[in-house]
């Protein structure tokens, strides 16, 4: 065991609601689903007595046509008059809303808060989902050129097959991977497995990414209860701390960049993480990455360190980040099984990976887990956040 | 307030054509892809920015590029934002022109089987411009002759 770093807060609860298709469900409905869980779980938190405020982490208002959220959520987990901050950072606006209530925390602002995100997407028609997604690229120079987000991370994988000879079949793999985890979690938007052979036949979407390739819209929330590492007793035997917190940002468009095979926002932000957290990628045990596209989690890997550079499609061939493997990733299925409510991912990663920690994950549990890791990226890895964990107990 | 409208070119109280992104297609329009330089590190700078990247100058010039480059990456698009609908699939890719700066673009004019990473390409722009905003006529990439 490494000498971790100092606790900067820690995880009491989480909740999360069932991802997929909720239909007649409204984001406030989803994020009380999920806020009702995280309180149920934790019987010596009372929520209008110890919660002091809400952060949330919403992508789009055009979904719902609602913007001004916070006041929203809050009033629906009955937490009015506390203030409610809101979030907007892409597919990492949960994370970027995590780092936000840790600096709440940091500064002794609060001692106990509520962080989570939610999105509900699913009553829009995929073009529509497709327009709406793409608003987080340039609008001038990409979305007006034709550019959708599966056309922005299928330039990043031929890239990465003519730089590292990284095929088809292994980014198939972590589609499959990620299907025989998500099997395994109830609340994951698809339990259906997988073949390789699936995956291929798919229709394209931006080649060389196929359907299956590509995570689903999804509708979900996911919370957290946060509190000083000093406070987490007074809640529950098993806190998780954080540990490490690093975020980064690069352009928001894909082409003025050195090298679309890499993601300069998750080695960056690693780079803190890991120095914050006193650990290195060999001391990961799980970890849960953003696999919006199958290609975004073999570049994870590499950017991560749980491999070389070049090397993530053979790490999925090795079948190491399988349950059972050296470094599960995306035990709750990933964005890909688990579902991507745009908002929600960042704090659902977090919710798993506290689930793992505490000896909660069921089926999918990773034995003896001490230590794991989160990597959320928005947009075209315009924004990115990594984050360590360790048990508290 | 500057005139942005029909093919008006915004302008700075001296009557310069100010380095702003809509002046940018403005160009296009004309048939001219364009850059602006840094008037103080004299770097080449690719979309018109209002701070240089390099220097923090904020006073550029216009410069016309050639619009000749190699293909970095691309994809095939089959499944497109609606407006594109018509015409899926289309291939979009990043260019590095001659000049150095790196844009993204559609590719026309190319069999989608024969694309290739090095490929030589050359710029050509779409003509008239839409009714509403953003009424921009697009620059897009052919192979080269």
């Amino acid at each position: 065991m490494p000498t971790l770093g100092k606790p900067i807060a820690s995880i009491v609860s989480a909740g999360i609601s069932k991802f997929g298709v909720r239909e007649g469900l409204y984001t406030r409905e989803l994020f009380a689903e999920a806020a009702m869980e995280a309180f149920n779980e934790c019987p010596n938190l009372n929520p209008r007595r110890d919660v002091q405020a809400l952060f949330v982490g919403m992508m789009s208002d055009s979904y719902e046509h609602q913007a001004h959220v916070a006041p929203l959520f809050l009033d629906w987990i009955g937490l009015t008059p506390n203030p409610a901050f809101r979030t907007e950072g892409a597919c990492a606006s949960s994370s970027v809303a995590m780092r936000t209530a840790l600096f709440a925390i940091a500064s002794k602002a609060y001692d106990v808060v509520i962080v989570g995100g939610v999105e509900k997407m699913t009553h829009v028609s995929t073009t529509g989902v497709t327009e709406i997604l793409a608003m987080a690229s340039d609008f001038p120079f990409e979305q007006w050129h034709g550019i959708s987000f599966p056309g922005i991370f299928g330039m990043m994988a031929v890239d990465h097959m003519h730089r590292y000879g990284t095929t088809e079949e292994q980014m198939a793999k972590v589609a499959v991977k990620n299907h025989e985890h998500g099997y395994l979690n109830p609340k994951a938007h698809f339990q259906k497995l997988i073949t390789v052979n699936e995956v291929l036949a798919s229709k394209p979407v931006a080649w060389p990414l196929k359907l299956y390739d590509c995570c689903p819209r999804s509708d979900g929330a996911s919370c957290l209860i946060l509190t000083s590492p000093d406070m987490a007793r007074k809640f529950t035997d098993t806190p998780v701390n954080i540990i490490g917190s690093g975020q980064a940002q690069d352009t928001l468009s894909l082409f003025d960049r050195e090298n679309f095979s890499s993601m300069k926002v998750t080695r960056l932000s690693a780079e803190q993480a890991y120095k914050q957290a006193g650990v290195s990628p060999g001391d990961i045990d799980v970890a849960e990455l953003h696999d919006c596209f199958t290609i975004a989690e073999i570049i994870a890997y590499e950017d991560l360190g749980f491999c070389q550079k070049g090397k993530g499609g053979h790490l999925i061939e090795e079948g190491a980040t399988c349950l059972g493997g050296r470094i599960p990733t995306n035990t709750s299925g990933g964005l890909k099984a688990k579902g991507h409510p745009v908002g929600a991912t960042g704090t659902a990663q977090a919710c798993e990976i506290y689930l793992q920690l505490t000896n909660q994950a069921g089926r999918r549990q990773v034995n003896g887990a001490e230590i794991g890791l989160t990597e959320n990226v928005g947009g075209s890895a315009s924004t990115g956040v990594v984050q360590i964990y360790g048990r508290g107990d | 307030m500057a005139d942005s409208t029909h093919n008006g070119f915004v302008r700075g109280t001296d009557g310069q054509i100010l380095p702003v992104i809509e002046n940018f297609y403005r160009f296009c329009g004309e048939r001219k892809l364009m850059a602006v330089r840094c008037m103080s590190c004299r770097a080449l700078v690719w979309p018109p920015r209002a701070i240089c990247p390099k220097c923090f100058h904020d006073k550029f010039e216009w410069q016309q590029l050639e619009g000749k480059g190699q293909l970095l990456t691309y994809t095939v698009i089959h499944f497109p934002p609606t407006q594109f609908q018509a015409i899926a699939p289309y291939a979009v890719g990043i260019v590095k022109l001659l000049e150095g700066v790196q844009l993204p673009g559609m590719i026309r004019n190319v069999k989608l089987e024969g694309l290739r990473i090095g490929m030589a390409l050359q710029t050509d722009f779409e003509s008239g411009v839409l009714k509403e905003w953003p009424r921009w006529p697009r620059y897009f990439f052919t192979p080269t002759d």
